[in-house]
Order: C-alpha cells, then sequence, then structure tokens
C-alpha cells in the first residue's frame, strides 16, 4: 500500500472525477461528498509521502505501469515536491469544504460538472507536482489550464472574455514551454528530468540548451503571470466566483513557481543557472518590476478580488526574485513562501468567498460595518492581512525573513528594498479594507445604538454560517501555526529540497 | 560576576495572563463582571511579575523559550533588570487605568467597552513580552502586536478625527518598523548571526563604524514610538484616544515600549563599547538633545492640555535616550530610571486631564481658569505629577533627573547639561501656568459656576494614588534604583 | 548569399516552424476577431506540433513498423534491425498527445467564444470593450 502512494495521491483524485460527473446524473448531492472523499485520501497520501520521505531521508520514485526511467514515466517524491504535494491536496480539500454552501447556490444542477472539474484541477497540479518527466509536465499543464478555464468560465458573466483572454495567454505560455522541451530533446534525446540533469552539465556551452532554457522559462513566466505578461491574471481571477478562485488563486501560481525551481534545479541544473548563465540579476530586477508592479496596481483596485488579485502578481515576483538570488537563504525563502503564500492567498480568497456571500458586492465599499457584524470573519482576515504585510507571528513574516536574509546575503539590497515596499504598500492595501470595515458607517459615538447597555457591538452580530467560518478559522490559524514552525520545516524539508552545491 | 540562570515559565505566563482573560471579558454579561476579570487578571500579572523581582535583584536571570523558530534563534524571554524594571511599572499602572477607565468609561458612557478592555489586556500582555524579550525578533513581534492592538484604542470613537489620526499613528508605527526596524534587524542578523540581547551588544567586531551608524539610526527611528523626531507626529494625533488610552498607552506603555527598545538594542545589540568606539553615541545624544528641546518649546505653544501632554511625553522620552547614549554610569542608571519616574508622573497628568474633562468637559488650557477651587484633589495632584515631570522634589522624576544631570557631568559634555537644565525650566514654564491660573486667578476670571464638581471616585482616586507614588518614589526610589543600578554595572561593569 | 540560401534549405523546417507560429502569434494579437484569434492560436500550437515532427525525420529513413518482428523470436528481431534505418517515433508519439491538447484547447476556446457572443451579441474585441466601458459609465 504504502508503495503506490504516489500513484494513488493522483489516481484516485483522477479516478474520482469521473465518478463525480457521472454520479451527478443520477443524484446532484452525491459529487459533493465524492469529491471530499477523494481529496481527503489524497492529502493523507501526501502527507503519507512526506513522513516517508522525511523519516527515510530518500527520494521515492515510482514507475508507471513499471517502465523504468528514462524510457518510462516516473513519478519523483523528494522533499521539494512532497511539501508542495501536501499544500495542494490541503488548500484543495479546505476550500471545497468552505464552499459546500456556495457551491450549492453558485453551481446549481451543475453540481457533477464543477466538483469533476474540481478534481480534475487538482489532479492536475498533483501531477505536474509529482512528475519526473518534462513532456508529461506539459500534458499536465494543459489538464490543469483546460480545467482552470472551464472553472474560470463559470464565473460572473463577463467571466468568458477574461477566461478567453487567459487562454490565449495560456496557450502561448504552454506552446513555448513545449517548444523549449522539444529543443531540449534535441540537444540530449531524452525527457526524463533526471536522465537530463545528468546530460545537461556536459554540454553547458551548447546554444541549443541555452535557446530550450529560455523558451522553458519564457513559457513559465506567462504561465507564472510574471510583469510584462500578467495582464490576464487579475480578470480571470476577480471574474471566476469564488469557490473557483479559492482554488485557482492560491495554487495556480504558487505551482508554476515550483516548476520553475524544479526545472532551474534538476533539470538544468544550479551550476547551468547560476554560474555558467549566471542569470540571477536580470530574473531578480524582472522580479521587482513584477513585484513593485503589482503592489502599485493594486493600489488603484477598488474590487478588492481585484486587489487581492494583484497582490499575488506581486507575491510571484517575491518567489520568483528570491530564487535567483541563488543562495540558500533565499531559495529557502522562495519555497517556503509557496507553502505560506498559497495558505495565505486561501486565507484571504476564503473571507473574499464570506464577504461576497454576505454583501453581494466586491467592492471595497461593501465591506462597511463587517467588523461590527462579522467580527470573528474579520479577525481571521486580519490576521490574513497581516500575513500578507508580513507581520510576526505570522507565516508571512518568516518567509519574507528568510527571502531578505537571502537578499542581504547576495548583497541584492534593491531586492531588500523591493520587498520592504510591498510590505508597507500592503499595509496601506489592507489598512485601507480595515479602516472602511471598522469606520464606516461613521457612527457618532456619543449617540450610539448601545447607549447604556454597557458596550457591546454595535449592530447585530450575523456571522458567516460555521460551516463556513470554521474553515475559515482554521486556516488563519494555520497562518500562524505555520509561521511558528516556519524554522523546523526549513531545516527539516526545505534544507534537503535544496542541492548541496548551493550555498 | 557570574549570573544566576533560572529556566521558569514565569515570564511566559506573565504575558499570558491578560491574554486569558480576554475570552472572559468578552463573554461576560455585565460591566461589572468584566471589570472584575481586568482587574483580576491585573492583579495575578503584577503578582507574577513581583514574584520575579527578588531573584531579578539578587542578579539573577529568568529565561524561558517558547518557540525555538530557527536554530539559534525563537520566540524566547529573558528577565534581567531591565525589563523588569519596566514590567513593574507597566503592570502597576494597568491596575491604576483600569480603575480609571472604569471611572471615565462609564460616566461618558463610551460605546463598545468590550472591545476597549479586551485590546487593553492585549496591549498589556504586548508591553510586557517586549519588557521580557530575550531578543529582537521577540521585541520586534510584541512590539508589532502592540502597535496594532492599540490601533482600536486610538480610534476608538470611530469618527473621522479618529480614523485620519489611526492613518497617521499606523504610519508612523507601521511604517517605521517595517521600513526601517525590519531591515536594520536582519542586516544586524546577517553581519553577527545572532539577535540575543548581549550584555556587551553583538555588533563589535562584525560590523563596519559606517555600518554601525546606519543601523543604530534605522532602529532609533525605527522604533517609531520612541517618537524621536521626525518620528513625533504620532504622537500629539493620538491624542483622540479616550483619556485612559491615552494615559496608559501613550505616556507609559507605547511610547515608553518605544524608549526600551531604543536603550535595549543601544546596549544589548549595538553595545556600549561600539558606540563609544566609534563616537555613535555623540550623534545619538545630538538627535535626542534637539528632540528634547524643539518638543519643550513646542508644548509651550499647546492650548490642548492633552497635546501639551504629549509633547512634553517627546521631550522627556528623549531624557531616557540622551541618559543612556551618554554612555556613563549615571547617566544610564538616570535615563533607566526615567522610564519609571516619568511614567508615574506622565499618568498622574493624563488622569488629571481626564478627570478634567469628565467633571466638565473641557479640553483648552485657557478655559481652565480657576478650575482649582471646583476640583482641589485633581489639581493638587496634577501639581505632584507635573513636579515630578519637572524633576523637582519631592517627587521622582527628581531623582531621575539628578542622575541624568551627572551622567552629563561625568562625560564631560556640558553641552547636555544645558539641554537638561533649560529644559527643566522650559517644562516648568509649560506646567506651571496651568497650575497658577487654577487656583490664583483672579475672581473675576473665574470660567466656572459652582455646580461644577469634583470627577467621580473612580477617576479622582487613580490620580491621587499615582501622585501619592510619585511622592513615595522620591524618598524610596530603591526598587527601581537598584534595578537600574545592577543592569546598568551589568553592562559597563562599573 | 549562396550561405543563406543553404542555410534556410538545411534548416527548412526551423524557418516553416518559425514563420507558422509567427503568423499565428500576429493573428493572436493584431486581429480584432475573437474567432480569427483563435485560429491564430490553433496555427501557433500547430506550428510546435510540425516542429516535433519534423525533428523525428531522418534522410533516408523508413517508419518505425517492425515487419518481421512479431512472433516469439525478440533476439532475432532486434539484431535484424538497425536503429539508423528508422526514423525517431518518439517526438511523433508525444505530438499525439500535444494534437489532443490543441484539439480541447480549441473546443474550449469556442464554448467560450459563443458564451461571449451570447453575453455581447458580437465576436467584434473593440465592440466588446465598448460595450463594457458603457457598462462601467
Amino acid at each position: 500500500m504504502t508503495s503506490n502512494l504516489p500513484a494513488l495521491v493522483i489516481v484516485v483524485p483522477l479516478f474520482a472525477c469521473l465518478v463525480a460527473a457521472a454520479s451527478g446524473w443520477i443524484d446532484r448531492r452525491v459529487p459533493f461528498p465524492v469529491a471530499v472523499t477523494a481529496l481527503f485520501l489524497s492529502f493523507l497520501s501526501a502527507a503519507g509521502l512526506l513522513v516517508q520521505v522525511v523519516t527515510t531521508g530518500l527520494t521515492l520514485e515510482y514507475r508507471l505501469a513499471g517502465w523504468a526511467a528514462p524510457m518510462g514515466i516516473v513519478y519523483v517524491i523528494d522533499h521539494l515536491s512532497a511539501i508542495v504535494l501536501v499544500v495542494i491536496t490541503a488548500v484543495a480539500l479546505t476550500n471545497l469544504i468552505f464552499n459546500k454552501d456556495n457551491i450549492k447556490r453558485e453551481f446549481k444542477d451543475k453540481e457533477g460538472a464543477f466538483n469533476s472539474l474540481y478534481l480534475l484541477f487538482t489532479a492536475g497540479l498533483i501531477g505536474m507536482t509529482a512528475t519526473g518527466d518534462a513532456f508529461n509536465l506539459y500534458v499536465l499543464l494543459e489538464i490543469v489550464s483546460l480545467s482552470g478555464y472551464a472553472l474560470i468560465g463559470l464565473g460572473t458573466k463577463r467571466a468568458p472574455l477574461a477566461t478567453l483572454n487567459y487562454l490565449f495567454i495560456g496557450t502561448i505560455g504552454a506552446t513555448f514551454y513545449l517548444l523549449g522541451v522539444g529543443y531540449l530533446y534535441i540537444a540530449t534525446g531524452s525527457l526524463n528530468m533526471g536522465d537530463l540533469a545528468s546530460i545537461i552539465p556536459g554540454m553547458m556551452d551548447s546554444s541549443i540548451v541555452l535557446f530550450a532554457f529560455i523558451i522553458c522559462l519564457a513559457g513559465l513566466f506567462v504561465k507564472m503571470a510574471m510583469f510584462p505578461a500578467h495582464g490576464w491574471l487579475p480578470g480571470a481571477y476577480s471574474e471566476s466566483s469564488t469557490v473557483s478562485a479559492g482554488l485557482i488563486a492560491p495554487l495556480t501560481t504558487k505551482v508554476t513557481v515550483y516548476i520553475m525551481i524544479r526545472i532551474c534545479l534538476y533539470v538544468f541544473t544550479a551550476d547551468y543557472v547560476f554560474d555558467h548563465l549566471d542569470c540571477g540579476k536580470i530574473m531578480v530586477w524582472l522580479a521587482i518590476a513584477t513585484m513593485v508592479f503589482g503592489s502599485l496596481s493594486a493600489l488603484a483596485q477598488k474590487n478588492y478580488k481585484r486587489m487581492f488579485s494583484y497582490i499575488i502578481i506581486s507575491e510571484v515576483g517575491y518567489m520568483v526574485g528570491g530564487f535567483f538570488l541563488g543562495n540558500r537563504l533565499g531559495i529557502s525563502g522562495s519555497i517556503l513562501h509557496i507553502v505560506n503564500d498559497a495558505v495565505m492567498t486561501l486565507a484571504v480568497f476564503m473571507a473574499a468567498g464570506i464577504f461576497f456571500w454576505k454583501t453581494g458586492g466586491e467592492s471595497r465599499n461593501d465591506l462597511k460595518g463587517l467588523f461590527a457584524s462579522m467580527p470573528f470573519t474579520m479577525a481571521g482576515f486580519v490576521i490574513g492581512g497581516l500575513s500578507i504585510i508580513g507581520v510576526p507571528p505570522t507565516c508571512g513574516f518568516f518567509s519574507k525573513w528568510y527571502l531578505v536574509s537571502g537578499g542581504i546575503a547576495a548583497g541584492n539590497y534593491f531586492f531588500v528594498a523591493a520587498l520592504i515596499f510591498c510590505s508597507l504598500v500592503n499595509a496601506v492595501l489592507f489598512f485601507r479594507l480595515f479602516e472602511i470595515s471598522f469606520f464606516e458607517p461613521f457612527v457618532d459615538h456619543h449617540h450610539a445604538a448601545s447607549h447604556g447597555s454597557g458596550g457591546g457591538a454595535v449592530s447585530v452580530v450575523r456571522e458567516a454560517p460555521l460551516g463556513m467560518l470554521i474553515p475559515f478559522l482554521f486556516v488563519s490559524g494555520m497562518l500562524i501555526v505555520l509561521g511558528l514552525y516556519s524554522g523546523t520545516i526549513v531545516t527539516n524539508i526545505l534544507q534537503f529540497a535544496i542541492p548541496t552545491g548551493i550555498i | 560576576m557570574s549570573i544566576e540562570t533560572l529556566i521558569s515559565i514565569k515570564p511566559f505566563l506573565a504575558v499570558l495572563v491578560s491574554l486569558f482573560a480576554i475570552p472572559f471579558i468578552i463573554s461576560s454579561r455585565s460591566q461589572n463582571t468584566r471589570e472584575a476579570w481586568t482587574f483580576i487578571a491585573a492583579a495575578i500579572k503584577l503578582i507574577l511579575v513581583l514574584s520575579m523581582l527578588p531573584f531579578v535583584l539578587n542578579g539573577g536571570v529568568i529565561e524561558y523559550t517558547v518557540v525555538q523558530i530557527f536554530p539559534d534563534l525563537g520566540i524566547s524571554f529573558r528577565v534581567d533588570a531591565f525589563g523588569m524594571l519596566f514590567a513593574i511599572v507597566a503592570s502597576t499602572l494597568w491596575i491604576v487605568t483600569s480603575m480609571y477607565s472604569v471611572g471615565y468609561m462609564r460616566s461618558l458612557d463610551e460605546h463598545s467597552q468590550t472591545r476597549y478592555f479586551s485590546f487593553f489586556a492585549v496591549a498589556l500582555s504586548a508591553t510586557i513580552g517586549v519588557a521580557f524579550s530575550a531578543n529582537l525578533l521577540t521585541m520586534y513581534l510584541f512590539y508589532e502586536m502592540l502597535s496594532l492592538a492599540t490601533y482600536p484604542l486610538v480610534t476608538h470613537h470611530q469618527d473621522q478625527e479618529a480614523k485620519s489620526s489611526g492613518r497617521k499613528y499606523l504610519l508612523y508605527i507601521l511604517g517605521g518598523s517595517i521600513g526601517l526596524a525590519l531591515p536594520a534587524m536582519l542586516i544586524t542578523y546577517h553581519f553577527t548571526g545572532t539577535l540575543d540581547f548581549a550584555a556587551q551588544g553583538v555588533m563589535a567586531g562584525h560590523v563596519t563604524s559606517g555600518m554601525g551608524l546606519m543601523l543604530t539610526l534605522m532602529f532609533l527611528f525605527g522604533f517609531a514610538k520612541a517618537a524621536i523626531m521626525p518620528m513625533h507626529s504620532w504622537l500629539p494625533a493620538a491624542m483622540v484616544a479616550p483619556t485612559p488610552v491615552s494615559a496608559l498607552l501613550h505616556a507609559v506603555a507605547v511610547v515608553k515600549v518605544g524608549a526600551f527598545s531604543v536603550v535595549r538594542v543601544l546596549t544589548g545589540i549595538v553595545g556600549t563599547g561600539f558606540l563609544a568606539d566609534f563616537n555613535i553615541n555623540f550623534i545619538v545624544s545630538v538627535i535626542a538633545s534637539f528632540t528634547i528641546i524643539v518638543a519643550s518649546l513646542i508644548a509651550l505653544s499647546q492650548d490642548g492640555l492633552k497635546r501639551r501632554l504629549a509633547f512634553s511625553t517627546i521631550g522627556q522620552l528623549s531624557y531616557i535616550i540622551l541618559g543612556v547614549s551618554l554612555l556613563t554610569t549615571s547617566g544610564m542608571t538616570g535615563g533607566m530610571l526615567h522610564i519609571a519616574m516619568h511614567a508615574f508622573g506622565k499618568i498622574t497628568l493624563f488622569f488629571c486631564a481626564g478627570a478634567i474633562f469628565c467633571a466638565t468637559g473641557i479640553k483648552n488650557i485657557s478655559e481652565m481658569k480657576g478650575i482649582g477651587r471646583k476640583m482641589p484633589i485633581t489639581m493638587t495632584a496634577f501639581l505632584f505629577g507635573a513636579l515630578s515631570v519637572i524633576g523637582l522634589p519631592p517627587c521622582g522624576g527628581f531623582i531621575s533627573k539628578w542622575y541624568l544631570v551627572l551622567g552629563t557631568i561625568e562625560s564631560g559634555q556640558l553641552v547636555f547639561l544645558f539641554v537638561l537644565l533649560s529644559s527643566s525650566f522650559l517644562n516648568a514654564a509649560y506646567f506651571f501656568p496651568v497650575f497658577y491660573n487654577a487656583f490664583f486667578c483672579h475672581k473675576d476670571e473665574m470660567m466656572f459656576e459652582d455646580k461644577v464638581d469634583e470627577a467621580p471616585l473612580w477617576c479622582v482616586a487613580p490620580p491621587v494614588i499615582t501622585a501619592g507614588i510619585s511622592v513615595i518614589l522620591f524618598f524610596y526610589p530603591q526598587p527601581f534604583l537598584n534595578l537600574a543600578k545592577l543592569f546598568v554595572q551589568n553592562i559597563i561593569g562599573g | 548569399m549562396e550561405s543563406i540560401l543553404s542555410l534556410i534549405i538545411a534548416k527548412a523546417n526551423f524557418w516553416t516552424y518559425i514563420i507558422l507560429m509567427m503568423v499565428g502569434l500576429y493573428a493572436m494579437i493584431a486581429k480584432n476577431n475573437l474567432v480569427k484569434k483563435i485560429v491564430g492560436m490553433s496555427i501557433f500550437q500547430t506550428a510546435v506540433i510540425l516542429f516535433y515532427v519534423s525533428i523525428g525525420c531522418k534522410k533516408g529513413a523508413t517508419i518505425p513498423i517492425l515487419q518481421h518482428g512479431h512472433g516469439s523470436d525478440h533476439g532475432a528481431g532486434h539484431a535484424l534491425f538497425n536503429a539508423i534505418d528508422y526514423i525517431n517515433p518518439l517526438p511523433h508519439v508525444l505530438m499525439l498527445t500535444a494534437i489532443v491538447v490543441g484539439v480541447a484547447t480549441l473546443g474550449v476556446a469556442l464554448a467560450l467564444a459563443i458564451k461571449v457572443y451570447k453575453e455581447y451579441g458580437t465576436l467584434e474585441e473593440d465592440e466588446i470593450n465598448k460595450q463594457l466601458i458603457d457598462q462601467m459609465e
């Protein structure tokens, strides 16, 4: 059983996706529990894998259908992929449970299709994370993209147009990646990542490899919404339904960053990327541009979901920049931020889901008076916001800690300054929302309704239903727990995810 | 001298106790039970803090690590003499302020009192957390926690004015801590490999003089709660808060946390030796002196009583920093002692300002003529508070100023002596008119009718108590003085 | 001149795919009509597929189907065939998947285009944008 865990983690949601679609025809109530069960099993397998990898310290290689690498397709579970797998399955599961009521409301009579797409999307992400084959990665990337288009397209009235734009850009990105893999194949004759990593060091001067590297990375940058190819993201994420946004926003960009890290470290190898090409500087500048641009654009948004989407762009810059600093601290920070940012983004998008559920609006002025009417939700939202700003002891602070330390160690003070600047802008962004929900509508405190009642809430407390509130507060709590354990995560897991050659 | 170390959970409990009280405060059905919980928490906190006092006075140190986040750095507490000094001040004053809050909030019938008491408790936790921090990371954590917990208190009224003041407050405090203190902390960590507060500092030998100066200034301005000019203008703005908040937070907890943090960083991170070697202390002293003089001058021109007190606070905070940056035994002792002495004096003044507002609704000094005859107890307490802040006997402030003046003489830099003396003169100049007008104005100028009377008992008792403590501290400054001396002895070994 | 010509001819497959790709990219970026964009996208993908197919080719090689290779005599089968005589089948196999992906993408894109048409009554992007701006006001 345990030896098949790497397969189970993806096969279960993949099959459940078919079951969910089929069962939806019979009874509309069945797909949801099917999806929850599948994701739960997948999460357990992922957690089992992580435990296994951490305790044994070995990399697991699962041969699909028994074909050995480099001919067959292998799934590789090492420290890096194991932790990302846990994050993916956990986020997908939590978001699904959280949105039980929302799915009923927003996708009435489409439960089968929706749950099925949800599972397919998650299975694709899991596959992307686990696969050890460069072409298989392309296929899974497209599975994720296609199910993502469908999920986003089910959103608001404007969603189809936004999705179509996303589809064009996404296809360009994926096709670039495919082209890059083609050149890599021409140069090396292999598609297996481990095999490639052993061949490439011997042909570092090859211009074909260089072209493959550039074009692969360009494709991934488009997919992860790096500046200047970021235009599709805010539209797509903010027009999608809150359920889909809660799945797609935390995971897609993060997994793409993970893919970038995997390809750079375990296909082209760190020697090639950081020493031979020495492309770190340029990439960090690109990342800085993304960060600053994302933050500043977020300032201009009146719609809070759009604002969060721009913050995601800026966070992508953190991760890419941190990685290309090329030292252990920066890369640790980058990987840690994949984990933390996934949870952080989940938290704010869950909050957005609750706000939308409660007010039916997505403008920031719809948040008026929410501190009084939903104190617990707002408390969770404040934690999420603080984490994105980077206030201790939330996890956002600690990944920023590593990123900034990495920047200092690399002597790249521009990156440090950009990180600090983005933190400050994020503070402005979130406190603007807090202000609106705390102060407005303005109360004349000497004639407040609660006069003489010994304080207490000004208006009646009407919280979100417990089915939403509990998962949301759980995620907010996780932000602090992850923060306190970030050192443990780094020393026990991420430490081993980074090749020993990197100091 | 070997330092005796004890591992005990007590400091952590002292921090947590007020957080534990919050669920009870929120779930309380009646006002009386809610406030009872506040008092119980405050009392337990004080007992916990005091129970550690004898051990610390004997030169011991109590340590406790909550979570080891990084292999060599975690959230950990370390109770030494200086932290103890500050913790005693904060936890004593919490009890008094709670009494005062009850009186003030009830008599003005404020809204959202549950929120008020809850965040007050959080703020106190954070204050004690800062006092007991063993390293810069822990201190930063509690510093930020305090910034955020006080935001809803500052903006308690939830009106337009509160909103804009709240903005200013966050801009300076969060902007300073994220924009300056955080990078400074990380740069320090990068170069020295540790953030633990050490008796001799950690920078020596790791950092160049230019970098050291830059980091010191980043910390100095980054901990904007210390209100060093030009990072001071949040303080007068934050006076929109209800008076008990201003009293405890903006005369004691928040600003003192700022000053405390700066002193901790100067002694524990930068190191006195490092400061002296590169003459950084002189630059810090000059900045502090500038703040002292300018703030005192501005205070003269303020008519709002709370605003005048706010500018006075800005000036007095820089005394602490000036004292420490003199790097002489007496100067440092005086600076640390001033944390305690000024706290008791200034809180009295704020209590009185609040009591006047409760009884009459007046905020401006020019409208207070003759008030002393109507509210003699309050204004007498005010006199003693003012004496303490100016630094005249028979009040505690005299002791700390005495040491500060000695410090300037020891250091041989008489410029700073001049700064201290002229500032004391200015202090007198802006406090005595208040008092004089209150008692000795001409009958015709009396601005109050007969019906005005003292504020409710819960508002009047606290200033009397704190004024009393100020006087007692003049005669028995030993607990604070010994703690300060002990700490100074540890760091300069003199 | 000659050398450039020979370069073009020698790498004809590369030139072809790049030209096709640019045509597709141009259509995706510059065309106003959504369906034309979708067509451009399809050309863009097909270009890469053709590139893959072309790299499997070898001069004088034949399709990799073993005419006599069936039966139980594996050892003899391997000895009989020289890899040089056959084109590389792997890129072609990969492209089967890529074509499927391309078709699926095309399908989703067309479905979305229908939804867009239902919403706005047009497929011209400038007209849709005009409607969006009008809605905002």
